[in-house]
């Protein structure tokens, strides 16, 4: 299987730049997949029952990574999908809270 | 671990967070990512253009000759609102294009050293400084190799003196969780939070 990522810089595709690897995707179930091309739908059908990362579903779906993110970034722009980012302290998302929640559920493990 | 399929979502209402281990060939990060994910570690091959560039578009898909470089990719849910990625790779130079989008949205690194071969690590650690990534280095233990006083290993390693440098069993789940715990200290300890605007 064959996996890629997306490196910056930006073009063709408008929301690909913000996908990560990490970024969790959650359908809108408001949103029917009926009459998305084949692997949309297959997107579609491993996302609407819960809550994947972007390399789980490249995974699960047996698809380059390059070529799910592209298929994504369709199904968010068309409403079918919203992108969860992770958090990253170095893209300005700064929250302490987070942080000692994550170290404190490390500790506990 | 065994795979459930029921295992497969994380809770609905989580956020992510990212971890990048690093490091040499056979150094450990397959066995660390397994050690800590939850889930059957994943292991994938990417795509690289011959000039070190990723793939990162259906055209480079298609045609030209491309090298591959395996990915591991573990999680671990920490509570019902976070969920830790782990994602394992070589750290080389010539692996640098990967790195470093792999490097973009992490939370830090953790950087896995054999001590019979210290300096290999190096790009791991020049590539996460050009970044700006916090990170921790992780001497891991082999059995019979040699072992260092901590200061000998830094001078080897090059490394600035504010980062962690920790020993660790990556086959061990409470000692890879150790240089987890490490690292997010690390960067709790330094965290400064932007002046409100
Ligand atoms: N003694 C010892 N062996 C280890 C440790 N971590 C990994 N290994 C072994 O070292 C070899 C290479 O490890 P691997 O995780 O595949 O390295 P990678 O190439 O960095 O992914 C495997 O045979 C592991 O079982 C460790 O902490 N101690
Ligand atoms: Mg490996």
């Amino acid at each position: 299987m064959i996996r890629s990522h997306t490196a910056t810089g930006g073009d063709a595709i408008p929301s690909r730049g913000s996908l990560d690897d990490a970024t969790l995707l959650v359908a809108e179930t408001g949103a029917p997949p009926a009459g998305l091309p084949a692997q949309a739908h297959r997107v579609m059908d491993l996302c609407l029952p819960g809550v994947l990362s972007v390399s789980e579903v490249a995974y699960h779906l047996q698809l380059p990574g390059a070529v799910v993110k592209v298929i994504v970034s369709k199904l968010i722009d068309s409403g079918h999908l919203i992108a969860r980012a992770p958090y990253a302290p170095l893209a300005g998302q700064h929250d302490e809270n987070f942080l000692r929640q994550v170290l404190d559920a490390l500790q506990k493990l | 671990m065994p795979y459930k399929s029921s295992d497969r979502y994380v809770p609905p209402g989580a956020r992510s967070v990212k971890i990048v281990v690093l490091g040499p060939f056979a150094v450990g990060k397959t066995t660390f990512v397994g050690t800590v994910s939850e889930i059957r570690p994943m292991r994938t091959e990417e795509e690289m253009t011959q000039a070190g560039r990723l793939v990162d578009d259906l055209e480079d898909l298609r045609g030209k000759t491309t090298t591959t470089v395996a990915m591991d990719f573990g999680r671990l849910t920490l509570t019902d609102d976070i969920v830790l990625y782990l994602f394992g790779t070589p750290g080389q130079h010539r692996f640098r294009g990967m790195v470093r989008s792999l490097m973009e949205g992490a939370l830090g690194g953790l950087v896995l050293v054999d001590t019979r071969r210290i300096a290999d690590s190096s790009d791991a650690i020049d590539l996460l400084e050009e970044a700006g990534l916090p990170y921790t280095v992780a001497i891991n233990h082999f059995d019979g190799a040699p072992r260092y006083a901590e200061s000998d290993l830094r001078d080897s390693l090059s490394m600035p003196d504010h980062r962690p440098l920790v020993g660790l069993d990556a086959r061990m789940f409470s000692s890879a969780k150790q240089g987890l715990i490490v690292l997010v200290s690390d960067i709790l300890a330094h965290f400064r939070p932007e002046p409100a605007r």
